[in-house]
């Protein structure tokens, strides 16, 4: 039963990576966009994300959820130490949620719209970075838990080389996604040349930036890129990541709208995998060397078994239904104005 | 600022907030639904453009429940670690039974929301039906959690050690029933005389008549029919807790001496050093028969527990009086309306009894609020009543206070921008449906 509950939180964060990424670039495609083509790009933004963006979140808590069910030791450090980033991320997040639907939302189409894409667009922005560097920040291998100074305890752990590195490459992820995404979407040769701009740009942000992950790697000592190299399953992975990127590449004006999506998911999902291959089963890698892994940290028991049954019923609920909505609303089309 | 007192305010903050936009959010789509099967079923046009407008305000208030629900997932490990590590595996089935209703209310209001001309139309009908079963449910589960908190079961607590936890039966708690439908019934009863009231005012400005009174009747049903079946269920609910927390129910009563045929206490100022009201109505053996259905019965006081384990009595009362009082209000409206609706038609028109309703229109809210004070300030000092107290488990990290500065500026920057747009909405009401009629004569 734990694995059950370890593939549905492997699922759920793959999920909200790719679904809330592209959510994600969609606004930080936005702050790159110059005035004449923005409500454009807003309104295909609109179109193809805001039926699936409530759903593309509730990834996040669904997590959430199963962390502090089923891994209560590893929500609760986390919560502790990472207080600060994890408080910053949730500002992005209300920040965002609710200046999408407002911006929507108002009545009345006036200056309090520049508020609402102030807010949107920017929070788009932190909100990946934190996330990414919470993510750093959990394998960096500088969370002490008998820390006592309020550097050590608190900042330190997440205020290092290594995690903001994460968080910016999660930055450029999402853009990547965002921007792949909407190439399928444009119509418009002037705006298909724009958003093919941006997608390889991204990709290129999205390499030199995987590259900055690397070198903080050694920076920061963290054992990273010796143990991704030596073992050939993360070697196999990493390779056929970067075969999609350049498939991706080449494709990307002509080749059809599912072959590159899919493409780019490919490219995310490989990427995920050997990082979540690498330090399986380790969550939370401490100073000490005592890691707080899926199996030392898990509630087994009830508690897993309950919530591994609950996730089990939920998705026969939630998928097919998941899966009509993101059907039903797949032919979208880009509204160009004149 | 203590870090204790400012991570209480914090959540407290947190929680008040979410309330208020999570009880919309469930129960708006019901009048939406009600409202959109008034459409399907006679072709009114009205009809249809209420259901748009409130479909509105349901995705403006869904996605502020949805952020702030996300928030205090976070929240519970941010400020109260040591309670998640070991309330997490035990009291977890309701949250992740509840992400599953949630995610269904999400997807389903992907539907409702997009889907006009898109889908048959009862099946678009029904996909805004699920957004409020679902919405519903949540609603209940995350209630059953908190009831966790009051009536912790499902679990043996041996040496600090909590073993043999069974998810089940701590989802099952006593608590849980009692306390879910109040809320519920809450829920109906504030959103229902909220949603009548701004309409009232509307019908009160002179346009669009037959738009907002259609509104009105709908919200009103709703909210008088949950307020008058409220006082049944408060009055389950304090037997209930007479008996299961006791503590709370004196607190509530400013009730400090255990006594046979104790009066019930209306009103006053409770003084906690002389452990004594004063200025208050006193209805005696009311409390004895309110509490355990007979005059003579003893109620059990703050007296029987040490000093340390009492709630902030103050607090408690005031807050339990303004629940009952506004409550009091709303039944006497509800009797009002369906008096009317039976003999007096011609009542509804007139300007007095829209007023009143116009007045009442966040009084279901303070009352709802004032109720989770009662029932979150009552269970003081616990967190997990009777087992861990509530300053063993705040956080390490020192400071809270930035945090709860920051979050209250947000909190109150987001519940003013969410007002102006609703005010946007409610003013643009007439502007879309004169659109509208200039758009029909011209074609």
């Amino acid at each position: 039963m734990l694995y059950v509950v370890i593939i549905f939180l492997c699922l759920a964060l793959l999920m909200y990576v790719i679904l809330g990424g592209a959510d994600f670039g969609a606004g930080i495609l936005e702050i790159f966009t110059p005035a004449r083509m923005r409500s454009q790009l807003q309104d295909t933004t609109y179109k193809t994300i805001g039926p699936i963006w409530e759903a593309n979140h509730m990834w996040l808590i669904i997590a959430i959820v199963i962390l502090f069910v089923g891994f209560p030791s590893i929500y609760t450090t986390l919560s502790v130490h990472l207080h600060i980033p994890l408080a910053l991320m949730l500002i992005g997040i209300i920040g965002r949620g609710t200046a999408f639907v407002f911006r929507h939302y108002d009545a009345y189409q006036d200056d309090m719209q520049k508020v609402y894409n102030f807010i949107f667009t920017y929070s788009s922005f932190i909100t990946p970075f934190f996330l990414g560097l919470i993510f750093g920040a959990a394998v960096a291998g500088q969370i002490d838990p008998e820390a006592k100074g309020f550097y050590e305890a608190y900042i330190h752990p997440w205020f290092n080389f290594f995690s903001v590195s994460v968080g910016i490459f999660t930055v450029a992820i999402c853009g990547f996604l965002a921007s792949v995404f909407l190439v399928g979407e444009a119509k418009k040769s002037e705006v298909k040349a724009f958003v093919v701009r941006k997608a390889k740009l991204f990709i290129v942000f999205t390499v030199l930036t995987g590259g900055l992950v690397f070198a903080a790697s050694i920076i920061d000592e963290v054992p990273l890129v010796g143990l991704l190299l030596t073992e050939w399953i993360t070697i196999g992975t990493l390779v056929l990541a970067t075969l999609a990127i350049i498939a991706l590449w080449l494709n990307l004006k002509e080749g059809s709208k599912s072959l590159v999506r899919l493409l780019s998911g490919f490219v995310v999902t490989a990427i995920l995998a050997a990082f979540g291959y690498h330090y399986f089963p380790d969550l939370i890698i401490t100073k000490s060397g005592e890691n707080l892994s899926l199996f030392n940290s898990a509630a087994i028991g009830k508690p897993i078994d309950t919530l591994a049954w609950a996730l089990m019923i939920g998705s026969v609920f939630i998928l097919p239904s998941l899966f009509y909505l993101l059907y039903s609303f797949q032919g979208n089309k880009m509204v160009e104005k004149k | 600022m203590e870090d204790l007192f400012a991570a209480r305010s914090q959540m407290a903050l947190s929680l008040g907030f979410h309330i208020i936009f999570a009880c919309i959010g469930m129960v708006m789509p019901f009048f939406m639904a009600t409202s959109h099967y008034k459409y399907l079923k006679t072709g009114n046009p009205l009809y249809k453009d209420l259901t748009k407008a409130w479909s509105k305000g349901v995705a403006i208030f869904f996605v502020t429940g949805a952020v702030s629900g996300t928030m205090l997932s976070f929240e519970l490990g941010l400020l109260w670690p040591e309670f998640m590590l070991h309330a997490g595996p035990i009291f977890g089935m309701p949250f992740s039974l509840e992400g599953t209703a949630f995610f269904i209310e999400a997807i389903a209001l992907g539907f409702f929301l997009y889907g006009w001309d898109r889908f048959k139309p009862w099946f678009h009908w029904f996909t805004g039906v699920v957004v409020g079963v679902s919405g519903l449910a949540s609603g209940i589960l995350v209630v059953a959690a908190n009831g966790w908190m009051n009536s912790p079961s499902g679990f043996e607590y041996v040496e600090g050690k909590f073993l043999n936890i069974d998810p089940v039966a701590a989802l099952f708690n006593e608590a849980w029933f009692t306390q879910a439908l109040h809320m519920t019934l809450a829920a109906f009863t504030a959103t229902g005389f909220a949603v009548a009231g701004i309409h009232a005012y509307m019908i009160l400005k002179g346009k669009y008549i037959d738009f907002h009174r259609k509104a009105f009747t709908i919200a009103i049903l709703f909210g008088a029919v949950a307020a008058l079946l409220q006082p049944i269920s408060g009055d389950i609910s304090a037997k209930d807790i007479a008996v299961r927390q006791p503590a709370k129910l004196a607190a509530m009563e400013a009730h400090f001496e255990t006594s046979k045929a104790a009066p019930l206490i209306i009103g006053g100022i409770p003084d906690e050093e002389a452990k004594e009201v004063n200025y208050a109505i006193e209805i005696p053996g009311a409390l004895s028969f309110l509490a355990h259905g007979d005059f003579e019965a003893e109620v059990i006081g703050l007296d029987q527990f040490p000093e340390e384990h009492h709630p902030p009595v103050a607090v408690v009362h005031y807050a339990f009086q303004i629940m009952v009082g506004l409550g009091m209000i709303l039944v006497g409206l509800s009797l009002l309306y369906f008096f009317s609706t039976w003999k007096k038609k011609n009542w509804q028109a007139q300007s007095w009894f829209l007023w009143l309703f116009v007045l009442a229109t966040p009084l279901g809210f303070i009352a709802l609020e004032a109720g989770w004070t009662v029932t979150e300030v009552g269970r003081q000092p616990w967190i997990i009543y009777e087992i861990m107290l509530t300053k063993d488990a705040v956080t390490p990290i020192p400071g809270i206070k930035y945090s709860f500065f920051i979050f209250t500026a947000i909190y109150v920057s987001l519940a003013g921008i969410v007002s102006f747009l609703l005010y946007r909405q409610i003013k643009a009401v007439p502007a879309t449906l004169a659109q509208k009629t200039m758009a029909n004569v011209e074609s």
